[in-house]
């Protein structure tokens, strides 16, 4: 069982009370864009054996979304950080880096 | 104005080892806004008679009360005569402000759960940790009992009150009383 921290109320609860939402990061390719660009924003999703960044929202708390870094092997959560990003922020990845040695950002 | 009823006509049971009770009718009345806007946090005081909470507590004094419910929410209590008066109010002070606020008395349910094990039949519903030092009275916290949501602090070191849906108020009074029937105490925050 994940243990997740929600930076929108700052409770630390047991993912029961959160609800994943899959993939974070995505480009939501839009009007303009080609057949693949779409296909890929609708379908194509990574499913690493690692690190993994994630949209979760506290469903049953404050009900906001957040993004959460963890792996999907061990279970370890790295860390939840705030919505309103296009990317993981560095402490996080830092934090990544220094758990998984060997993880290199944009390869899993 | 007809008679207020609530979920379950303030059923009470007894017999297990915490005493399960629906309270009420409430008024309660949901703000959604901007809370580092001073209009809408004076305009909240004014509603709920006690100062402001702060991040995940919740103060009352007799039926008046403010719960901080998210970032953006507040859930304001007061007794269930004055709701109209008092959303009347907190709608014309919140004219000019980007903010929400509406009547939800009759769309909640109340229960009081009380007595020496109280903690205890909350640790068995809900994914809190309920010890003394962890969960004091005047702090308020958001979750799920069993399969539904809800939310509920502790009037005392014995009492918890607990708000839910309307919809779903059968569904919780069935499943705390289950979690406190007798012969099923673990005495887990005894022992400490």
């Amino acid at each position: 069982m994940l243990s997740i921290h929600c930076p929108n109320c700052g409770i630390t609860a047991e993912e029961t009370e959160f609800h994943a939402h899959g993939e974070a990061h995505l480009t939501r390719y839009g009007p303009g864009s080609t057949d693949d660009q779409f296909e890929s924003y609708l379908f194509m999703r990574r499913n690493p054996k690692g690190v993994h960044f994630e949209r979760w929202r506290h469903q049953n708390g404050c009900g906001k979304w957040f993004h959460v870094a963890r792996c999907t092997m061990t279970l370890e959560v790295f860390g939840s950080y705030s919505a309103q990003t296009y990317a993981p922020p560095q402490e996080i990845l830092d934090h990544i880096k220094d758990r998984r040695p060997g993880w290199n950002e944009g390869t899993t | 104005m007809s008679k207020p009823v609530t979920a379950l006509g303030g059923a009470s049971d007894a017999t297990g080892i915490a005493t399960v009770t629906e309270m009420g009718p409430m008024g309660m009345i949901t703000l959604r806004g901007d809370l580092s806007v001073k209009a809408v946090t004076k305009a909240a005081v004014a509603a709920g008679g006690v100062t402001m909470p702060d991040q995940r507590m919740c103060n009352t004094e007799g039926a008046g009360g403010i719960a901080w419910m998210s970032p953006d929410e507040l859930l304001i209590m007061c007794d269930y005569e004055h709701v109209h008066a008092k959303l009347a109010d907190l709608q014309g002070k919140l004219a000019k402000e980007h903010a929400l606020a509406v009547n939800v008395s009759d769309a909640r349910a109340v229960f009081r759960v009380s007595g020496p094990h109280t903690r205890e039949v909350i640790a068995k519903l809900a994914p809190v940790d309920m010890h003394p030092g962890s969960f004091t009275p005047g702090m308020f916290r958001r979750t799920r009992f069993a399969q539904v949501a809800a939310a509920f602090w502790m009037v005392d070191d014995q009492t918890a009150q607990i708000i839910c849906f309307r919809s779903v108020a059968q569904y919780l009074f069935n499943t705390l009383n289950m979690a406190a029937q007798d012969g099923s105490l673990v005495g887990h925050f005894s022992k400490a």
